[in-house]
């Protein structure tokens, strides 16, 4: 079993109202000093050990986990934890 | 003529959807459920408003790999009329039936109220009883109407005349005041307002009639009179 962390992040230049909202909470809490603020996802998958994982994971970013237009995805393999 | 008013789990405007083609436009419609249907034989399919699978990932995202927008591609392809509002344009913007995406708009909020649209092309089989420029008053209820594209995906869709609708006074921060857009071949066309909520002037507006009435009637010069 591999465990795939998968980033997903707006583009640069693409809009962030909620990333802006939470600056300007962070700078009222006194954190004036965090300049911008970008907000993205984090998911987990647990996926069957296959040789062509990569190339799967690759796939399931582009057609689904991120939307190409306005998000940038990255991603790392890593073993998991056998249940 | 037949329109389909597919059904997603979450679709809320489905029945709103429904009255306007079936009682304000006195056609026949059928509401389709997402999963076990056909979606041949339709003359014009409608997709509805609301929030398909909870909004889960990104709006219109998971509705996007469901075989219903397989056999939706297929009727694009075939030229079948196909209008989404709102979750119904973030559908075919996910579906990638239509270019770019959406994002949250500019002040976070949940809009609902009515918006001034211009008519910017007249000149599509959603619009041609509409006359250019017109300016029609029609109701926005969204969070994620924030249209965004590239500037080549812009500069695209202006030459090509693809911007069917324009906010007068931009309520959400979409690119180019975009509130509409159309396919290259021009049969599908998505918006983020709702047109099936301003067919009679009970409800505010009937503006959104002229819509429903051109698909009509360019159905009808198709297939009616052409016969």
């Amino acid at each position: 079993m591999k465990l795939v962390k998968v980033h997903v992040t707006l583009k640069e230049g693409v809009l962030d109202p909620q990333g802006k909202a939470i600056q300007g909470s962070l700078s009222r809490l006194g954190y004036d000093h965090v300049q911008e603020v970008r907000v993205g996802k984090y998911l987990e998958l647990k996926v069957e050990d296959d040789q062509h994982i990569e190339q799967q994971i690759e796939e399931m970013c582009r057609t689904l986990l991120a939307n190409p237009v306005i998000e940038n995805y990255e991603y790392t393999v890593e073993e998991g934890v056998t249940s | 003529m037949k329109f389909a008013v597919i059904q997603f789990p979450g679709s809320n405007c489905d029945r709103d959807m429904y009255y306007a083609a079936q009682n304000a436009l006195g056609e026949e419609a059928e509401l389709v459920w997402y999963e076990g249907s056909n979606l041949e034989g339709y003359d014009a399919i409608l997709l509805p408003g609301g929030f398909s699978y909870g909004d889960y990932l990104r709006s219109g995202a998971i509705a996007s790999t469901t075989d219903i927008v397989t056999q939706l591609k297929d009727q694009a392809d075939k030229g079948v009329p196909i209008l989404g509002v709102c979750n119904g344009f973030q559908v075919l913007l996910e579906s990638g039936l239509l270019p770019g995406a959406m994002l949250t708009n500019r002040d976070l909020k949940f809009m609902c109220h009515f918006e001034q649209l211009v008519v910017q092309n007249h000149q599509t089989l959603f619009t041609s009883e509409y006359e250019q420029n017109e300016v029609i008053s029609v109701p926005i209820a969204h969070q994620e109407g924030n249209y965004f594209c590239d500037q080549s995906t812009l500069t695209r869709l202006r030459e090509n005349n693809q911007i069917v609708f324009t906010y007068q006074n931009n309520p959400n921060g979409s690119i180019g005041d975009i509130a509409g857009i159309i396919n290259e071949r021009g049969n599908v066309l998505g918006m983020m307002p709702h047109p099936e909520r301003a067919v009679e002037s009970r409800l505010g507006s009937d503006d959104g009639l002229k819509l429903f009435q051109s698909i009509l009637v360019n159905w009808r010069e198709h297939y009616v009179a052409g016969a």
